[in-house]
């Protein structure tokens, strides 16, 4: 009996190891020309990048339809740790440039990152603005709950930056540890206003609103990309990073909201 | 071969808790726990913790009582809804937690309207979002020690004109007392871990809501990678020592 579950198991695990592995070396069914990129590309991207990134993943698979493209997104922070420890990734797309000197610091790129994409930082508050807000000092207005980044997040360390700026003191209810949390929060009616990117505004949705921070206050996010050493596939990388700084990939981004990287 | 599979299980159990204790910065380990943030977020966990263990008594014992004594039409759905939370990913927990407490949700806008008071954001938050998570443990614990008790010591108390109330106080308690503390240090340990539901519906702020697991993730995210694995090291030591502890005394040891 006990040797019978045994090799039960066994056969379990030894699919289980099939299958995984069939995941990493997937290759497209058409013969693959030379110059033709193919095989699985996993590319690890702030979580501002999402909306804009899953478009231009659909466009890159309509062009090289042999690569199996995958992408995971969390706080730029998460990603960078992720990569330190030795995550099997081919690219990395950073909200900021810290984060990206990190990877730098470590010797983790191959090539140096490219600044592909800025974004600019707004309020956002739920959609019809019904506390009324206009500027970032009333953020600080009592009964206002303020919602941000965490400080080691890039949107944190930005809202912080504007905050200061405007000489504006407040205390968020919470610290959320990406920019997307930020917006549920208010979306859900939980905290009033955050401060995110203009993008996340707008792929917020009606539920949502944005109120401008003027020029004087506002900070520009910029966004590096790059091509990681340890890549699996880079071959694929370099093609990815070819077309998210190339001019399909630019008009996409720019489409969500982004504002251009030169 | 009993044997091998069951050294590799525990291999598998203390290595990560190897790699941990190898990986720490041992020379900044005092400063890093002499730390505000994370003696704060230890107290909080500390603090929110027991709360929800006392809440998840208060209300639970009944729960597993009913379960286990009374027949009622529905019975199995209200036992897979109490411990409904044991099989939701934590996360879905704090969603479903926000739709009904939150600032909009179905109890929590009335309430809100009402008293003026809101949970998320709020440490009452923290423990509301634990006893979520943390009270099925009990439940099914006590639900079967009540189960497993013999139930002749209850009739024959009946017999001799005690109550309900008092044949529960004076007799059951007493006798599923090793369920009962089996329950709690299940629930407490439960709760203390407690991460994807807290951050969810009661936000991650330092000292309010920044319990140690949400600490430790952001600090790994940040430049406190050291403080997170000391704090980690440290949350390892606790439930090491309370588990370790509570089962030589009251489950008959190993």
């Amino acid at each position: 009996m006990l040797r019978r579950l045994f090799t039960l198991f066994s056969a379990a695990l030894a699919l289980l190891l099939t299958a995984g592995c069939g995941g990493v070396t997937s290759q497209s069914s058409a013969s693959p020309s030379a110059d033709q990129v193919t095989g699985s590309l996993t590319v690890l991207a702030a979580a501002s990048l999402t909306d804009g990134f899953n478009r231009i993943g659909e466009q890159f698979k309509a062009k090289h339809s042999g690569v199996d493209l995958k992408f995971s997104y969390a706080g730029s922070p998460t990603l960078v740790t992720q990569i330190q420890q030795g995550a099997p990734a081919d690219v990395f797309a950073s909200a900021d440039q810290p984060n990206m000197q990190k990877v730098v610091d470590g010797g983790l790129n191959s090539g140096g990152p490219k600044v592909f994409a800025r974004n600019k930082l707004q309020i956002v508050v739920q959609g019809g603005n019904p506390k009324q807000i206009q500027t970032v000092a009333d953020l600080a207005k009592p009964g206002i709950k303020f919602d941000a980044c965490a400080p080691g997040v890039p949107c944190g360390t930005y809202a912080t930056t504007a905050l200061n700026k405007a000489n504006v003191k407040v205390t968020p209810v919470s610290q959320e540890d990406n920019v997307k949390a930020v917006v549920t929060k208010v979306s859900l009616g939980e905290a009033d206003a955050g401060i995110v990117y203009t993008t996340d505004v707008k792929a917020g949705g009606a539920k949502v609103a944005g109120v401008t921070i003027p020029d004087d206050l506002n900070v520009t996010a910029s966004y590096p990309i790059v091509q990681l050493k340890t890549a699996p596939n880079p071959k694929a990388a370099e093609a990815f990073t070819g077309y998210v700084t190339g001019s399909e990939g630019q008009k996409t981004l720019a489409s969500y909201g982004f504002l251009s990287s030169s | 071969m009993l044997v091998v599979l069951a050294g590799a299980c525990a291999a598998f159990f203390l290595l990560p808790l190897v790699g941990l204790v190898v990986r720490a910065p041992w020379g900044s380990a005092a400063g890093a726990l002499g730390d505000q943030s994370s003696i704060s977020a230890l107290q909080l966990s500390l603090v929110c913790s027991l709360a929800s263990t006392a809440l998840a008594l208060l209300f639970g014992v009944p729960l597993a009582w009913v379960l286990a004594r009374l027949q009622f039409p529905g019975k199995s759905l209200l036992r897979g809804i109490a411990t409904l939370p044991m099989v939701l990913p934590p996360v879905v927990g704090g969603v479903a937690l926000l739709l009904a407490f939150g600032r909009r949700g179905l109890v929590g806008e009335p309430l809100a309207a009402a008293f003026g008071v809101g949970l998320p954001f709020t440490t009452l938050g923290v423990i509301v979002a634990e006893s979520f998570v943390a009270m099925p443990f009990l439940v099914i614990a006590v639900e079967a020690g009540l189960r497993s008790m013999d139930i002749r010591f209850e009739e024959a108390a009946r017999t001799l004109g005690a109550g309900r109330w008092t044949v529960f106080r004076r007799v059951t308690l007493p006798l599923i007392a090793p369920s009962l503390v089996a329950g709690s240090v299940l629930a407490w340990s439960r709760a203390l871990g407690e991460f994807g539901a807290t951050i969810t519906f009661a936000g991650n702020f330092p000292g309010t809501t920044q319990t140690a697991p949400l600490a430790i993730y952001i600090d790994l995210d940040s430049q406190h990678a050291e403080r997170a694995v000391v704090l980690s090291l440290l949350l390892v030591l606790v439930s090491l020592a309370v588990l370790v502890g509570l089962r030589d005394r009251f489950l008959g040891g190993a």
